[in-house]
């Protein structure tokens, strides 16, 4: 009896989570989801195309969605549960990003949050969607340069996973002689190494600054290593040229970070 | 002679059919128990993923500033404690998730403390390595909500099937128990707030 209560507990607690709460997604599907009206009809046609050519090449879906409100959630709580009820990137390889932005008004402060499905969690850790966010979103963000804001993180985003796709591509061709066990450890510890050397750069520097001599480092040495890699696959493919096929099914574990202004 | 031959071919048939629908209706128990196992594996992988930016969070602390010693010593011991609960996921039930919840739940405000007495000092919200871990920290507990939330959704899946009639009644034959939830604490369906 005392199991049924709960039971019936736990129901109704699925239930109240209203699915109005989280807007379905835009139809025809696309990756640019401005449901606050943040870009003009021109940037979100150009943001629409540079996603769904990162797609295209990469595999990887970048999602780009702006709510008016985040109707008394968490905006981690909230990004997580919008990601999952999408499915953003492919549902073999959750490989994909959700980039949630939620506009200043007089009585709310602006925040934006990046958050990787499970399989891009090594490719954006939680400190990097912190300084993506932090360096690259929220100043032009405060400016209202919502467009260039975007424009700005994915641009990172792209150097930080660029050739992921190819390098699996090659490793396709040459059969998977290499194991992929084996080339994740030399990763693990450069990653450890070059966040240990930009902790120290930006300790002296004082800045954080993505610029900051201390910490350029970290995106060349992440884009590089990251091609070295080669994780993600095929799956999630959706689109052949042209749109936007709608979602995959990825999932996310709740990873990333955000920031307000 | 003929009715013998009817008989004989009710019974196989009424044999076969009671073996499909035991061998679905385990085989069904089986999977859904096989998820339970693996998504609780991927809350304690969540948790532990926390415990371990512990060290290195409190080095920090006591390397950028003069930190006040209670808190820290406070955050050391329910880890310390944290840690030493592992539930291997056959022995899930009420009593041992219990031990599970209260030991992580003190870690978890243990934790929440040291960032709302960081905010006392200026020189660790300077440091960028603070931060890092902070960033770090914020995106653990947002993995923790999730994870736990999906682990509630696969276990009531799994017990509404193994408590559903028929299955019920072999269920409890082929020692299928109910599983425990993670019950809602205060403030357990939404991350808790670090505070910057």
């Amino acid at each position: 009896m005392k199991f049924l209560i709960k039971l019936l507990l736990l129901f109704t607690a699925c239930f109240s989570v209203k699915a109005q709460d989280f807007p379905e997604p835009m139809n025809p599907p696309r990756l640019v989801n401005d449901f606050a009206s943040m870009f003009t009809p021109e940037e979100q046609g150009q943001l629409e195309r540079m996603l769904v050519n990162y797609t295209d090449t990469t595999s990887t879906e970048i999602a780009v969605v702006t709510v008016p409100s985040l109707k008394g959630y968490e905006i981690n709580d909230y990004v997580t549960r919008l990601y999952n009820k999408w499915g953003i990137g492919g549902s073999k390889n959750n490989n994909g990003v959700l980039i949630l932005i939620k506009p200043k008004t007089a009585e709310e402060k602006g925040q934006a949050y990046i958050q990787p499905g499970y399989g891009m969690e090594g490719v954006l850790p939680d400190v990097v969607c912190n300084r993506i966010v932090d360096n690259e979103m929220v100043p032009r963000l405060r400016d209202g340069r919502n467009a260039e804001a975007v424009v700005a993180a994915v641009n990172i985003m792209f150097n930080l996973a660029k050739g992921s796709y190819t390098a699996d591509q090659y490793m396709k061709k040459t059969d998977g002689k290499k194991k992929k066990d084996n080339s994740l450890v030399p990763i693990i510890i450069i990653f450890a190494i070059v966040l240990i050397i930009s902790s120290f750069g930006g300790r002296r520097g004082g800045g954080r600054n993505l610029g900051s001599k201390g910490e350029l480092p970290l995106w060349i040495l992440l884009s590089l290593l990251n091609s070295a890699g080669g994780r993600g696959s095929f799956g999630g493919f959706s689109s052949g040229g042209g749109g936007f096929g709608g979602f995959g099914g990825g999932r996310s574990g709740g990873g990333g970070a955000g920031g307000s202004w | 002679m003929k009715k013998s031959w009817i008989i004989l071919g009710v019974v196989i048939l009424l044999v076969i059919i009671t073996y499909v629908s035991l061998k679905n209706g385990y085989n069904k128990m089986v999977a859904l128990d096989e998820q339970v196992k693996a998504q609780w594996a991927q809350v304690e992988n969540v948790y532990q993923r926390r415990a371990d930016l512990i060290p290195n969070l409190v080095s920090t602390v006591k390397g950028a500033a003069d930190f006040e010693k209670t808190t820290l010593t406070q955050v050391i011991e329910a880890r310390a404690k944290a840690t030493q609960v592992k539930i291997d996921a056959s022995n899930l039930n009420e009593q041992t998730m219990r031990q599970f919840q209260e030991s992580q739940g003190a870690l978890t405000q243990a934790l929440s403390r040291l960032m709302v007495v960081s905010e006392q000092y200026p020189n660790l919200k300077a440091n960028q390595n603070f931060l890092d871990l902070q960033a770090q920290l914020e995106g653990s507990e947002n993995r923790i909500t999730t994870e736990r939330r999906t682990y509630n959704e696969v276990v009531q899946n799994y017990n509404t099937t193994i408590r559903s009639f028929p299955k019920n009644i072999f269920a409890g034959m082929f020692g299928f128990q109910p599983r425990p939830n993670f019950t809602a604490e205060a403030g357990a369906d939404k991350a808790p707030e670090v505070k910057f």
